[in-house]
């Protein structure tokens, strides 16, 4: 589903490479999580597949479904199928959480050449999705994550990943700022997404969210590259002996 | 300090400047046909004299730095098109209950408009009460306006009072079961539109106050809202014109102990408009909002928007706050002069003040002047301003969800201007104005 290729990437605005050769690959279906210490580029690399300005890629490739990713404009990604749930959501006041989510919902569809949404089907669908993620009715119709708590805004973002419906999710860092609970509840919510045709890259520091997410596969990142990958137990290793030993083996 | 010595270029005064003002009010005046008035009599030739000591602005006036009174002080309004001033959208608040008052080029149109009978309130046209010499209104016309000329003059306001043709006097005694709507529009493509009204609020009633459309191709409307003890007025202007209109407007409100006013202004389009709002608290614990939506675009030539407010604290425990949001675009240019003035003893005031730009490209600008002057020592004023772009970060998360990128400048632009809009305490009306904007800002997002 999604394959990276020797990527590699620049700052746009100074010379400072930050992701060196990385390659990847996500079957459909699977889940990868990426490791690794603070600057190894894995919040660069979210935001480079989803296509966010400030970035220059000076080599290599990344595509989903055979699609050419690099080339798209960020809203054409995410009609592609390609969502990321952002380590720091973005408040936006003055715009409803309701009206907002149903306008991507459309124009994803509309840009797929699919029917719209009615705004009774989609109330009906986002009010369901909404209990399932123990998120308040009232919630829905306050301007986007102003208020919200650190666990509220990471279930509005499940919740919006569980109304656009995306092939490939990347979650930047989902774990950062969450107590126990909101965690499990953020889990739970990724659990219940998962299916034979959508594949998950998750981005974290810590093991203790793959102890309530399974990944298929664990990837080390260092430098900006992957310097190992390997089963769930890669990351018990990591919580374990920290990623000193693991970089100094793979040199 | 260093001893330097400072050669200093001497200005020559110009001689000749005072007789060219001198001529420029007198063919201004020339062109307008100053009634005589009947009980308005003595405060139009008070007001004339008042113009006549004060003169019009110049370039040089500090009031005016940031907005050339050219325009306004020329003798004649230039012709503008006659194209559909509501826009594609159609007249706002259309389907609202409300009683109409139908201006046409500044004049009272008694056929267009709606039985001026209503519980609650007293209303008749400037034109009609004015043949007679007693009027209730007869103590309020010119008064807000000529106490507002100190400490700042305000030229065409006097202007407005001796010249004003037509308006609208309204006495609200109760609680008017629908909101009064102004609505303005044009016959003549090169009308010269002044006109004056007078809202007194008597103690504890209230009415919403509306004004839509376009009066002429230059326009010069004054407002003298005086409110009683514990009235509430709210006024909401929604003023999308053509490209070409010129436009001036004055509000000048009084508003007594526990009495609440609210201003609230949406300004689309025009070449030149200043709005000047001119506040006094002269009774404690009351409320005073004013504030501004205004959207420019230069595409169609100049657009320059001024706000310059004036709030005078002479009461203990008042409430002010301004919140004025401008978008600007094309090479459009914003201007927002925003002074509290804090009396001696006007102790617990509470007066806050924001005015913010976002600019949608590199060529427009935002040219802001708060001011603060405070002679109470225990007192709370707050004053902030910013001028900014689109915000990267919520445009990068907006389309990261497949919302397009006109259509994630549109949110932007609507979240940037949601303080001002709630300002508009009724529910409904923001509503519109709110759909209203959306609609304007869809149709521009791409231009």
């Amino acid at each position: 589903m999604l394959k990276i290729d020797n990527l590699h990437v620049k700052l746009e605005e100074e010379d400072k490479q930050i992701l060196k050769g990385l390659s990847l690959e996500v079957p459909a279906g699977q889940v990868h999580a990426i490791m690794g210490p603070n600057g190894s580029g894995k919040s660069t690399l979210s935001y480079v597949l989803s296509g966010r300005d400030g970035y220059e890629v000076t080599d290599g490739s990344a595509s989903l479904d055979g699609a050419d990713l690099l080339d798209m404009e960020p809203e054409e990604r995410a009609a592609a199928g390609l969502f990321l749930a952002f380590q720091y959501p973005v408040e936006i006041p003055g715009v409803g959480n309701m009206t907002f989510l149903r306008t991507a919902v459309n124009a994803q569809r509309k840009a797929r050449g699919e029917e719209e949404m009615t705004s009774g089907e989609f109330l009906k669908a986002i009010r369901e999705k909404a209990r399932e993620l123990q998120i308040d009715a009232e919630m829905l119709k306050r301007p986007v994550n102003v208020g919200f708590s650190g666990g509220e805004k990471k279930r509005n973002e499940i919740l919006q990943m569980a109304m656009l419906a995306p092939r490939m999710c990347i979650m930047d860092e989902t774990d950062s700022g969450l107590d126990v609970d909101a965690m499990r509840l953020v889990a739970d919510g990724v659990n219940a997404l998962r299916s034979p045709d959508r594949s998950f890259l998750v981005i974290t520091h810590y093991q203790r969210l793959l102890n309530h997410i399974q990944p298929d596969m664990v990837h080390i990142m260092s430098k900006g590259r992957i310097v190992k990958s390997g089963g769930p137990d890669l990351a018990l290793q990591v919580e374990e002996d920290g990623y000193g030993d693991l970089l100094a083996e793979a040199g | 300090m260093a001893d330097v010595a400072v050669k200093t270029k001497e200005v020559t005064p110009q001689v000749s400047g005072a007789p060219k003002a001198e001529d420029a009010l007198q063919a201004r005046l020339a062109a307008l046909d100053l009634p005589a008035g009947g009980f308005t009599a003595a405060a139009r030739r008070d007001a004339l004299a008042r113009l006549r000591a004060m003169g019009l602005p110049g370039p040089r006036d500090e009031y005016w730095r940031y907005t050339d009174p050219a325009t306004f002080s020329a003798a004649k309004a230039g012709a503008i098109g006659m194209e559909a001033d509501e826009g594609p959208d159609g007249p706002l608040f259309d389907d609202l209950d409300r009683l109409k008052i139908v201006f046409v080029d500044g004049i009272f149109d008694a056929d267009a408009s709606d039985d001026l009978a209503l519980d609650g309130i007293e209303i008749a046209s400037l034109s009609q009460a004015d043949g007679s010499g007693e009027h209730w209104a007869a103590d309020l016309y010119g008064s807000l306006e000529s106490a507002g000329q100190k400490p700042v003059a305000r030229p065409f306001a006097a202007l407005n009072t001796a010249a004003a043709k037509d308006g609208v006097l309204i006495r609200v005694t109760g609680r008017p079961s629908r909101p009064i709507h102004l609505i303005y529009r044009r016959r003549d493509e090169a009308a010269d539109a002044t006109w004056h009204h007078l809202v007194r609020v008597e103690a504890g009633a209230e009415a919403t106050l509306l004004e839509t459309g376009m009066a002429g191709a230059r326009t010069n409307g004054v407002i003298e809202a005086d409110l009683a003890r514990g009235a509430r007025l709210h006024h909401v202007a929604a003023r999308r014109v053509g490209h070409e209109a010129v436009g001036l407007s004055h509000i000048f409100a009084r508003v007594a102990a526990e009495a609440q006013f609210k201003s609230f202004t949406l300004s689309v389009n025009g070449t030149l408009m200043r709005h000047e709002g001119v506040i006094e608290f002269v009774g404690d614990d009351a409320v005073a909002h004013i504030a501004a939506a205004v959207l420019g675009d230069g595409k169609s030539g100049r657009f320059h928007h001024d706000d310059t407010i004036f709030i005078t604290h002479g009461a203990e425990r008042c409430e002010s706050r301004q919140v004025f949001k401008k978008v600007l675009k094309n090479g459009a240019v914003g201007v927002f002069q925003g002074k509290i003035l804090v009396r001696p003893g006007a102790q617990k005031t509470d007066g806050y003040q924001i005015s913010q730009a976002l600019l949608l490209d590199e060529r427009s600008q935002f040219l802001a002047k708060p001011e603060l002057e405070i002679y109470a020592d225990d007192v709370v004023c707050s004053h902030g301003s910013t001028t900014g772009a689109i915000d990267e970060e919520a445009m990068f998360y907006l389309r990261s969800r497949g919302v397009p990128k006109d259509r994630a400048i549109v949110f932007l632009v609507l979240s940037f201007l949601a303080d001002a809009l709630q300002e508009v305490e009724d529910d409904g009306l923001r509503g519109q104005i709110n759909d209203r904007l959306e609609a304007w800002l869809t149709r521009h997002a791409t231009q």
